[in-house]
């Protein structure tokens, strides 16, 4: 199945692209896309204990389930205000 | 920008953010209000601007918690939380936010809870443009579920 990955501030800067399109397995959970990513972007390690994650702009947590055609993002430390 | 919770990247304008609070028929006794400026110094650095980004609808979405969670605890307040987005320059408003209450109290300890819980759970990043560099700013893991960072905005409110 298919998912869309947000990037977000420097995750987005590390893997050049706000918005990638992964194929992942039936029943795989965030943490699973995430692991993914750090394969593909060894910088993301980094980032493995202080992101925050998100379904379809929702916060969710990393054991969540994702489905066909959602959307998943990973939020490092925010500095809004 | 009209909503009362909102992103976006026009300037921010205070003073309607403070008259969409305001209650018709006067019964509000105080209106505070918040506006977060863009520093020319930060950790030692000149900063020359910001540029902000946000998970515009994740963003919305945690104001509107933000604003339950400040009725929730002071029931008689109105609030208007709004954030600005792109690149801000010296001196702008970033963040702005006004609080309705019948009494002061209850007005200033929610504007200040609100910026407090923007800061520890709003899906918004700043990334610094300073003299030698760029940087981006990482503040605090967004968990809205934890209980000790909402006390902790609580605390800060009423202190």
């Amino acid at each position: 199945m298919r998912v869309t990955v947000r990037l977000f501030a420097r995750l987005r800067d590390i893997a050049g692209a706000s918005e990638l399109a992964r194929e992942i397995a039936p029943g795989a959970t965030i943490g699973a896309v995430w692991r993914e990513l750090t394969r593909e972007f060894p910088d993301f390690e980094a980032y493995e204990r202080s992101i925050s994650t998100a379904v379809n702009a929702d916060y969710a947590r990393m054991d969540r389930e994702v489905r066909d055609g959602d959307e998943v993002a990973f939020l490092p430390p925010v500095s809004g205000g | 920008m009209s909503p009362l919770l909102a992103i976006g990247r026009e300037p921010l304008q205070l003073e309607r953010l403070v008259a969409a609070v305001a209650r018709e028929g006067g019964a509000d006794g105080a209106i505070a209000s918040f506006l977060g400026v863009v520093r020319n110094h930060n950790a030692g650095r000149r900063v020359r601007y910001l540029e902000y980004e946000a998970y515009e609808p994740l963003a919305v979405k945690v104001f509107e918690r933000i604003e339950a969670e400040t009725r929730d605890r002071w029931p008689g307040v109105r609030l208007a939380l709004q954030h600005r987005i792109g690149r801000l320059e010296i001196g702008e408003a970033s963040v702005a936010i006004a609080a309705a209450s019948p009494h002061r109290a209850e007005a200033f300890a929610a504007c200040r809870y609100a910026i407090e819980r923007v800061k520890q759970i709003a899906p918004i990043w700043k990334h610094e443009f300073f003299e030698g560099g760029d940087v981006w700013i990482e503040g605090a893991t967004a968990d809205p579920d934890d209980r000790a960072a909402r006390a902790e905005a609580e605390r800060v409110a009423c202190a």
